[in-house]
């Protein structure tokens, strides 16, 4: 069977902006999440979580004022997906947002942009002001009486922003530290009002699903992962960039379609997933195996998994907020303990403590970020342990 | 500070509050549109934010230096963040960062003695598939090379000084 992996968004650009909005006007919105239910949607930035549950929570809600928020801060290593999204599609981006607002009952969203993508900005605010000219945002949309309109907001560079409790406590101008989850923001959220907030390619499959209908989404994949999925592509193979897969497919089909067939692991899903050996390539990319935002990054047959490890750990003690101390304290020591298996000097009794370290760390930690800061650390332990120990000199990569 | 430097930055502030609003939620557009002017957000704008927010200074601070895109010293007219992350690592930014330093003859985390470059490292900025990647205030350069980095150093250098031509810096995506 061939698998279709295609370069680029190829079916979100046959999407005619305003087909799924004129779609979703003409339903009641009790309808507009049936549908978004019926394509069995699950969230696209990473954690997967079903997106017609989350709006169903919303719009339950009994607040009059309610928040569609759109996460576009885009900051796990690898991901580069919602980059391309925004340059190439955002009318479907505000579309989806807009839709969700029909679904929710909100009159304001916001995106979250993260700020190294500033140059985008100004390009993002004049698709705004030409939907508002086209009556697409504003008092009426359509002719409808739905009323809601989009503000960008700029992050400040702070990867845990991309956490939902954290991007609004960063909204509400505090530091971006995550809260305490319950309560979830579909009920207390942005100024204490319920919020949906989703990623960029949610909104796209939301756009996607009410202009092409639930029953084409859900043909798309396996039976617990529905849809088309978007992968940032990138390291040692022959054509990086953005895939657009089916989800169910194996790691070595992606391999063989991106010119990465002799890549000795692969990194799947940024810092915070797991890395995958060779011996492990006909396992399948979907929410039921190996879950992603998207982040695919391909490791060459000459590479040292030590200095990824590294890197990543550094990652992680640069970005941790500092409030609770298994991710602020725990990641230091593991990113020490990386040191000394790079010097040599680490006995196989400490690297298993660091091992059970990286566990507590994985279940006391309060937030996602914190939960899997050391899974790629444990992965590649788990996986390359060989390569690990024992050194006598410095690799060179 | 100058008081008429302080009577500028007030009026600013104030602006900015009428655009954004005085709830605490407009905190952070206002104090990315003092760094965003001003390079800096001084200890007085601080104060400046916290009386306009009904805040104690306090709570600006700690957003202040929570984010890594804020900052309460000024450092540089340009500064370039170079991506650290494992992708563009990969791709060699090991050597980039040899040869920015030896171009601008400081390490990262310094600033150039006449206070026009600074140098930092930046947490993956999404360019992954195009890297190396750098970050030249809000501007990408990709596939930077070592030795290219001279010609984005001279770019930055002509936009100020006897050599101000008409030239541009220009943004740096190449694919």
């Amino acid at each position: 069977m061939t698998v279709a992996v295609t370069k680029g968004l190829a079916t979100f650009e046959t999407i005619e902006p305003t087909t799924g909005l004129r779609a979703a006007l003409a339903k009641s919105r009790v309808d507009v999440i049936a549908e978004i239910s019926a394509s069995r949607l699950k969230g696209r930035g990473g954690a997967g979580f079903p997106t017609g549950t989350k709006w169903n929570l919303a719009a339950a809600a009994a607040d009059p004022q309610k928040f569609v928020v759109c996460n576009a801060d885009e900051g796990e290593p690898g991901t580069f997906k919602d980059r391309l999204i925004l340059t190439e599609v955002p009318d479907l981006v505000f579309e989806g947002m807009t839709i969700g607002a029909l679904a929710i009952g909100a009159r304001k969203g916001i995106l979250y942009l993260r700020e190294e993508y500033t140059y985008l900005r100004s390009g993002l605010q004049e698709v705004l002001a030409r939907r508002r000219a086209d009556g697409l945002l504003g008092e009426g949309i359509l002719g409808s009486d739905l009323t809601f309109d989009i503000e960008i907001r700029m992050g400040a560079g702070a990867y845990v922003c991309g956490e939902e409790t954290a991007l609004i406590e960063s909204l509400e101008g505090h530091r971006g530290e995550p809260r305490n989850r319950p309560p979830f923001p579909v009920d207390t959220g942005f100024e204490g009002h319920p919020t949906v907030v989703n990623n960029v390619e949610t909104f796209v499959c939301v756009a996607a699903i009410l202009a092409k209908g639930a029953p084409w989404f859900e043909s798309i994949g396996t039976d617990r992962s529905t849809g088309p999925k978007l992968l940032s592509v990138s390291g040692d193979c022959g054509r990086p960039g953005v895939y657009e897969i089916p989800l169910g497919i194996t790691v070595a089909e992606l391999l063989a379609a991106v010119g990465g067939e002799d890549a000795k692991a692969v990194q799947i899903g940024g810092a915070s997933g797991h890395c995958i050996p060779a011996s492990e390539f006909n396992r399948t990319i979907a929410f039921e195996d190996i879950s992603t935002g998207g982040s695919v990054i391909v490791f060459g047959p000459h590479r040292d998994m030590l200095h990824v490890a590294k890197n990543f750990m550094d990652f992680f003690v640069e970005e941790s907020c500092g409030q609770c101390t298994p991710c602020r304290e725990g990641n230091a020591v593991l990113l020490a303990g990386i040191e000394m298996l790079e010097e040599g000097r680490c006995s196989m009794a400490y690297l298993i403590e660091m091992c059970k370290l990286g566990e507590v760390m994985q279940l006391a930690s309060k937030c996602g970020l914190g939960q899997s800061s050391p899974n790629a650390f444990l992965s590649i332990v788990q996986h390359f342990r060989e390569e690990l120990m024992g050194r006598t000199e410095t690799v060179t990569r | 500070m100058l008081v008429t430097d302080r009577e500028r930055l007030r009026a600013d502030v104030n602006a900015w509050t009428e655009q954004y609003g005085s709830t605490r939620s407009a905190m952070l557009p206002i104090l990315q549109s003092i760094q965003k002017k001003y390079g800096e957000i001084s200890s007085f704008a601080m104060q400046e934010v916290a009386d306009r927010l009904g805040l104690h200074p306090v709570e600006v601070y700690s957003v202040v230096t929570f984010f890594a895109f804020l900052r309460e010293d000024y450092r540089s007219k340009f500064v370039i963040r170079l991506c650290r992350t494992i992708s563009c690592d990969l791709l060699g930014k090991d050597r980039i960062a040899r040869q920015l330093e030896n171009d601008l003859g400081i390490s990262f985390g310094e600033t150039t003695p006449d206070g026009k470059f600074s140098l930092e490292w930046a947490s993956c900025i999404g360019m992954c598939d195009m890297g190396p990647a750098l970050l030249v205030n809000d501007q990408v350069f990709t596939r930077v090379t070592a030795e290219s980095v001279h010609d984005i150093v001279e770019a930055c250098r002509r936009s100020f000084g006897p050599l101000a031509f008409h030239d541009n810096l220009q943004p740096g995506v190449r694919s």
